[in-house]
Parts: C-alpha cells; structure tokens; sequence
C-alpha cells in the first residue's frame, strides 16, 4: 500500500521496446509479409442506407492476378444462439465487417477481392456489379427519433425502461439513473441553470490505419497477424463470425500504433481470413486512411442537455441530465457510460440522468477513451461553471465544495473508496497556472473529470532464467509503455532492476487468457496478475535457499534481491542473491515459472482536473491554447513518464475535439473530410507544453495502490476549453467544435 | 506494366530496385527494398509518418514517384543510427518517454534531425512548427519537443531546457 517504501514502482527506466521503436525496427500491422502472398481489397457501399438486391463477384475474378472474391453471402447467417456476448451483439458485429443484406453507412464493406497485387485487387473490386435499391439516410438524432424516421433496423427492439418507444424505432436503449426528488431539488435551488449541448462525431485518429495478414494452413488452422488491442477478442470475434473452431485460430498481435479503443474490435480479419481460405494463400489487408475515417471507430455524436440547481451557499442540489448518443449503424453508443460518469464528480442529493442511444446510417462507433464520459463532461462541466458564476464563487471552490470523497455513493450504486479528486482540485488551485496574469482576449477555464476504470480479466506468467533475469509474458499489446511497466512490477517483487526483466507480448497461443488492453486496466488488473506471480516467484527462491542452507522456509527471508537468512536460522550462511539462487535450480527442483490470473470486478476510479487558458484572436475567432495543465490522481505511477504521456496525449485529443475535429457529412450521408488535410487534429505548433501533476491517493483494490490513467484524461478538456473561451469572450459555446467560424459568430453577435 | 528498374543511393549504399511507373517511394522502400521503418499513416502527404531525405531535404516519401529517385541519395530511419551507436535524438527520445505507441517515431527522428542540421538551436516555436507536418495522436506533443530541444542542448553542449506552458 501507499506506505510501503518502492525501489522500482515510480523510477523511469528507458522503454524495453524503446530501441526497436526509435530505429524502424519494430513490426507494426502492415509490416508483415509472408511468402506467396496476396493483397486484398474492399468494395465498400457507396450509399448510406440502402437495400442489396444482387451481387454478382464473378466479372472479379475474370480480372488477371485475381485469387478469390468473397461477399457477405459467403459468411455464415449470424445468430445470437452461442455467441460471445462479452464483446458485444455478434450478429451486428458480423453484419458491420460485412454487409449482408443492408447497407447501412457510406463506406459499408459489401465484398471483399484477394489478387497478386493491390491494383490488381482493386480493378476485381470495382468490376463487383452490386445492385442496390436506395433508402433514406438518418444523419442525426432529430430524424432518427422522428415518429416518420426511416428504420434501420426491422427488428430493432428498445430496450430499457418504460416509457420507451414502441417497434419499429431507432432508439436502442434507454438508460436511467435516478436518486432523491427532482423536482422538490429545483424548488430548494436559489439558482437553476439549464442548456442544450451538441458534440460532432470524432475518430479516435490513431496513426496506423488497421492492418493484418492471414494465413490458413491445409488442416484448417488461422494464423492472424494484426494490430489490435486485443488478441483474444479478435479470435473470439473472428471465431464468431467465420464460423471457425476458436482453437484453430491463432491471432499474433503486432506492435500497434495507436488505438485509443478503436481497436478493440474487428473489422478486416474475417475477410482476410475468407479470402485465404478460398485462394489457400496468406492474405493481407491493409485500409487507407480514407477507410480507417469512413468504416472504423468513430465516437458518438451528442446531445446533451443538462439542468442543474444549487443553493446561494454553492452547494449544488439537483441534477437532470439527459443524453441522447449517436450509435452508427447498429446499436451500442457508449451513453450507458456516460450516465455512470455524468454526476459522478459531485454529491446531489436529487438528480435523474436518462440516455438513449439511438441507430443512425453512419459508421458504426467504436470505444474511444472514457467512451461517452467527455460528452456528458462537455455540458455538465460548462453547467458547474455557469452555477458559479452565478454565484460569484471561484470554480475550484465550488467544486471542492461539492466533490464526491471516500463513502460518497456514485449515481451509478458503488461507494467510492479512497478517491483523489479533491487533493486534484486542490493541488490545480495552487499550480502557478491557475494565478498566471491573463491579458486582453484570454480566459482561463476548469473543468474536472471522472473514469470508472475496468478490472475485467488477465492473466501472466513470470519465468526465471538461470543468470538471475526474468521474463515476464502478457496478452496485452503494450499501446504506451506497458511493457516497461509491467517489468518495474516483477522488478519490484523481486529486488532486481527493470533493466533485468525482459516484458514480452504473446500471442493467443502462447500468452494465458486475458481481456484487451484498454479500459485503463492493464497497468491495474494485469499489474495485479504480475505482481502474484512475481511473488509466487520470491515464494520459490526462498524454498530454494532453504534447501540450499537446510533451514524452514520461514528461515530465509527476501531482502533486495537476496536470499538472507531469518528467524536466527542459518544466520553464519551468506545471503544468496538471485542469480546464485537461478544458477542452481536444476539442482534445487528444476525450473522456477510462476503464473497468475485474476478477475477483479471493479477498479479504483480515476479523477482529473484540467486548467486551460486560451486567447480568442478577435478578428478571425481562432482559439489558441497558452496554457494547460491537467491533475490527475493516478493512484500510483509506476512509470511517471508514460503516466504523464497519457495525461498530455488524452489532453491533446480533448483539445482537438473541443476545437477542431468532427465528421462532415453530406446530404446524402456522405463524409467529406475523410482525410487528415480536412480532419484536423492537434499538430505541434497548435499546442503548447501540458504540465502534469500527479497526484497518488493509492488505489485499496491493488497491491501498489495504482488506479488506470489512460482514460480520465480526456474527460475534462472539452468543457475545459470551453470555460476558458467562454471567460475570455463572455459568450458560452455549447456546440463543439468551437471553430473560428462559431467564435466569430457570436463575437460579431454583439 | 513493365516494371522500372532504379538505381539509387539509400543510406549511403547504392541500391536498385524494380517498381511499377506510379508506385511511391515509401511503397517501393516498404514493399520492394523491406525498409519498414518508414510508415504509412495517410498516404497523402499529411501524416509524416512516411517521413525520408531525399537529397539532403525533407519530404514526405507518399508523394515521392519511386522512379523520381533513380541517381538520388534517398536517407531513412534505418540510416539513422551509425553502427551501434544511437543518433542523439535516438537517445533522447529513450529518455524523455517521446512515444507511447511508436509508430509516428521514426517519421519525427528523420524530420527532426533534418531540423537540427539546417537550424541547430532551434527554439520551441521553431522546433513546432518544423515538426507541424508530422500528427503524433498518442503524446500531444511535449516530450517529442522537450527531446527534440534537449538534443539541441546536449549537441551544441548548452544547458537549455524547454519553456514550461505555466511560467509564460
Ligand atoms: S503517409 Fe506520407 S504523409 Fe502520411
Ligand atoms: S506515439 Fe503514437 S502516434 Fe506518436
């Protein structure tokens, strides 16, 4: 716990896959190649919603150097008897990889071709004759709750509870969270303040595009090479939709670049997967970036509106949230998540939050850090701020009046723990950022966040060997530095350094079950599966030096790497190091290999508090960041360095997404700016340095006290950028992004 | 189509390769010479992942016809290192923890040392908007800067040390 003194946890040792990854050496997903093998490509849905009629693949193969066609017609019909729900609806994930009978967004894959060579690939694509009768699109929430809405899906049932609308609808699912009296809440509140927000579509953005190769093998064995971050889900997901036994599929993951969540699920393998079977020749598949923006991730767009009262005194009373989340083509928007985050920062004692996530013909949403929490933060975060304003108090000191601490009760049933939020506000207060002197058109902003975090499952194995070092086996793709974390925790429990412990990334055959990386688990649920089996490993080198010395194993004790000697016994021996110790295990009993699994139901949540000031140039409305700073209890950092790279990039894309990024569509459904030159996300010169503050209030459900950091940084940002330009113009943006054409507006409104 | 045949220097070795007329140079390095290092993030000249030196410049190598270096001197990620020595920027990147997922690394290696041979000491603006033409999605961009301002320092044996945000 937080007493205890480390010797590892917290140092900053150089990356173990650093080297590979500064020289070119490191093997991302489009990396791979095999012998013989083919190039895939994908006919994609030129309309947004529509009927497929026919398709007829053959003109494809008449095209030379093609091997093999595939359409959704080759897949098995998917149902939802047997199926691996914990990833989600198998049958819509399998209709999303590929279209069977509807399409339902433009990019939609329809076919798939495996040729000799990429041009060869596309010109079968393009020969494809696809028939389609067209159907309305539904570019947004208003249309698609519209009583006349077009349906996406007949058999499309609302879930949740009642009133809810009746079959046929685009609503998915209804989510409430609900405490205390409403409105008896507003009526005991001196001030109410209530408004309507909006947030576009954003993607992940992820540099790498998604990318595998597929090999299939005479006896019906797959291997999967592909960037993802998770290989287990990927054979389970391709296992689902394939039809394929799950233990004859072997997924390998690659180094990944990038992923933000975005890569939790599938959407190339079964194609690849098909078209090798087919050709009987290892295929790959690359998207262009084009795809990756038009067919993967995006997140929700959002409508959020929040309605809040609170007393003169600053305490805040009651809260009505309601939110309704764009899915994408089939349901499963993260608003349940952003529900359990919503009010979860501060104690009402009346509030109602209600969600609905609703189908649209767009590209179907994908996790994206925190899914749903920084929309929902969008409007309350700008909603507290607006309450003290009008209240004359400090934003800080509103928020320490009102935050949750140790056996407050989240809207969403748990009792929280140790928590670190308020020693973040605290320690936001007194950062030189916050008294920084602001000139003519800047403001500053606040604005706090809130992550739950996963446990979910995982697994590893530690192994000796025989000159003292370790090795440490995960299934985890290490996507920001794990791996170097992951060695700090064995190098802890075993008193050696990082530097001595070697951290690998196995594969689905080689690497015991354990749930993707992401959720901001890993450092915290695999951690935790690490340092049990690092200790079962100290377990073992005592009964090593016991035997060595003829003592009880209560007679030797672990001491920085070294066997000593305990309890008086054998105290004229010499204490044994672990090399010593590893040298003589063939003699001693054989090898020393220790595994650990674990499945914690919960995890310690995380807390953020963000300040940002901005200057809002006057004559064209851009907005440029002077400053940020983010705060942010992580527990425990085990590496800081990668603990503060999640808070900077988490900050950085909430940067982008309160001002720059979102999906342009057309009438027809189509984006418009499938490109990075369009979709602009942050570059170097648009932002300035992020100053992190750590702060460790330890985690009591882990044995370091470390709380998942990845994620609550992207909470905050949007609303803090908002409050900041807000400040500094006397105006309120309620729709993202806050785009110099927007700012413009409203300066010139007055 | 009939393939093309180049004759071209990379990483001050002569190399040949085959390709197709409009193939780019980063296909060609990355599927016809398995130069890997360079990486493909966008394909349209906006990512600079794919980032190489052709003739001591910088340029995105998507945009770059493969045929368009037959007699040029092409340098890429994997030219970086000398022997088993790290360049410094190599080093640094190590140390401030400048990547999390790696993969727009190699791009920002190249782009920055070529930023470090044409303006030596670069201030943080400087070195910003040298490198706005390469998207790094995971870090926001401080420790890539702060290695790529402490490379200069340690080069030029000065002590700077990037400005922080808060103090401004
Ligand atoms: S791949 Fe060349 S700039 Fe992005
Ligand atoms: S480290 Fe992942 S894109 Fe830069």
């Amino acid at each position: 716990m937080s007493e205890r003194k480390f010797k590892q946890v917290g140092t900053r040792p150089i990356r173990h896959d650093g080297l590979e990854k500064v020289t070119g050496r490191a093997n991302f997903g489009a990396d791979y190649s095999l012998p013989g093998m083919l190039q895939g490509a994908v006919l994609r849905s030129p309309h947004a919603h529509a009927k497929i009629v026919s398709i007829d693949t053959s003109p494809a193969l008449e095209v030379e150097g093609v091997k093999a066609v595939i359409s959704g017609r080759d897949f098995p019909i998917p149902t939802r008897e047997g199926d691996r729900q914990q990833y989600g609806d198998v049958p819509d994930l399998a209709n999303n990889v590929i279209a069977r009978d509807k399409v339902l967004y433009h990019g939609h894959a329809v076919a798939a071709v495996a040729a000799t060579t990429i041009e060869a690939a596309q010109r079968g694509a393009e020969k494809i004759r696809v028939e389609y009768e067209v159907l309305p699109p539904v570019l947004d929430i208003e249309s698609a709750i519209a009583p006349d809405a077009a349906i996406l899906h007949d058999d499309l049932v609302c879930q949740g509870p009642a009133p809810v609308p009746s079959s046929p609808t685009n609503v998915a699912r209804r989510t409430l969270l609900s405490g205390g009296d409403i409105e008896q809440g507003f009526a005991d509140s001196d001030v109410v303040v209530e408004r309507e927000f909006t947030t576009p579509m954003v993607h992940q953005g992820y540099i790498e595009p998604h990318a595998t190769v597929v090999e299939t093998l005479e006896n019906g064995n797959v291997t999967i090479w592909c960037c993802t971050q998770g290989p287990f889900a990927v054979r389970g997901l391709t296992a689902s939709v394939t039809g394929i036994e799950l233990s004859k599929i072997k997924v390998i993951p690659s180094e990944i670049g990038g992923g933000f969540g975005g890569k939790t699920t599938i959407y190339l393998e079964p194609l690849a997967v098909e078209l090798s079977r087919r050709s009987g020749r290892p295929v790959k598949l690359v998207m262009s970036r084009e795809e990756v923006f038009r067919a993967t991730g995006p997140t929700s767009a959002g409508r959020v509106r929040v309605k809040m009262g609170a007393r003169k005194d600053g305490r805040l009373v009651a809260a009505e949230v309601v939110m309704y989340y764009e899915a994408g083509a089939f349901p499963g928007s993260p608003v349940g998540a952003g529900c359990m985050c919503a009010l979860s920062a501060y104690c009402f004692d009346h509030f109602v939050i209600d969600g609905y996530d609703v189908v649209t013909t767009k590209p179907r949403v994908a996790a994206y850090r925190a899914p749903g929490a920084p929309i929902a933060a969008f409007g309350v975060e700008q909603v507290v701020d607006e309450v003290a304003e009008r209240l004359g108090l400090d934003p800080i000191e509103l928020r320490l009046l009102n935050a949750v601490q140790e056996n407050d009760v989240a809207p969403y049933g748990p009792k929280y723990q140790a928590i670190g939020f308020r020693e973040t506000l605290e320690e936001a207060r007194k950062h030189p950022n916050y008294s920084a002197t602001l000139g003519p058109n800047q403001g500053r902003g606040v604005a706090s966040g809130f992550w739950f975090n996963a446990g979910l499952q995982s697994s590893a194995s530690v192994h000796m060997n025989e000159d003292g070092t370790a090795i440490v086996t995960t299934g985890n793709p290490d996507i920001g530095g794990s791996r170097a974390a992951q060695a700090i925790m064995v190098a802890e429990e075993l008193g050696i350094g990082a530097e001595q412990v070697v951290p690998l990334v196995g594969d689905t055959e080689s690497a015991g079950y354990t749930d993707l990386t992401g959720g901001s688990r890993t450092a915290y649920a695999t951690g935790m599966a690490i340092i049990e089996a690092s200790q079962d490993i100290v377990r073992q080198l005592r009964e090593r030096a016991a035997k060595i010395w003829g003592v009880e194993l209560d007679g030797v004790a672990w001491e920085d790497g070294r066997a000593v000697p305990s309890n008086g016994a054998a105290s004229d021996v010499e204490p044994l190091n672990l090399a010593e110790i590893a040298a003589q295990m063939g003699a001693t009993g054989g090898p020393i290999v220790a595994q650990a699994a674990v499945s914690p139901p919960m995890a310690g949540p995380g807390f953020a508090t963000h300040l940002c000031d901005v200057e809002v140039d006057q004559e064209t409305g851009k907005v440029t960041v002077l400053r940020y700073t983010t705060v942010q209890d992580a527990g425990k950092a085990v590496h800081p360095s990668y603990v503060e790279g999640q808070m900077q990039g988490g900050a950085a894309q909430g940067i982008g997404w309160a001002l720059n990024e979102e999906y342009i569509f057309d009438e027809n459904g189509v984006v418009e700016n499938p490109g990075f030159l369009d979709y602009r996300m942050p570059v170097a010169s648009d932002l300035p340095m992020i100053d992190t503050v750590i702060v460790e209030v330890a985690n009591p459900l882990h044995p370091y006290g470390v709380r998942g950091v990845g994620e609550t940084p992207i909470v905050p940002p949007l609303a803090c950028v908002a409050n900041a330009v807000a400040a500094a113009t006397g105006k309120r943006f309620t729709d993202l992004p806050i785009s110099p054409p927007r700012v413009l507006a409203a300066i010139d409104g007055d | 189509m009939a393939r093309m045949h180049v004759e071209t220097t990379i990483n001050g070795e002569s190399a040949e390769f085959l390709c197709q007329p409009g193939e780019s140079l980063l296909d060609a390095l990355r599927n016809e010479l398995n130069l890997t290092g360079t990486k493909e993030g966008c394909n349209t000249g906006d990512c600079g992942a794919c980032s190489v030196m052709l003739d001591g410049r910088l340029v995105p190598s998507c945009m770059v016809l493969a045929p368009e270096v037959e007699g040029r001197s092409v340098g890429t990620i994997e030219g970086v290192a000398q022997g088993d020595e790290l360049h410094p920027l190599q080093q640094k990147f190590l140390e401030h923890a400048a990547l999390q997922c790696g993969i727009c690394t190699p791009g920002f290696i190249v782009a920055a040392k070529a930023l470090l041979e044409k303006n030596p000491d670069p201030t943080e603006e400087e070195a910003r908007y040298w490198l706005a033409g390469n998207l790094c999605r995971c870090t926001g961009y401080d420790k890539i800067i702060r290695a790529v301002l402490d490379t200069a320092a340690e080069m030029n044996g000065t002590n700077g040390a990037a400005t922080n945000g808060a103090a401004g």
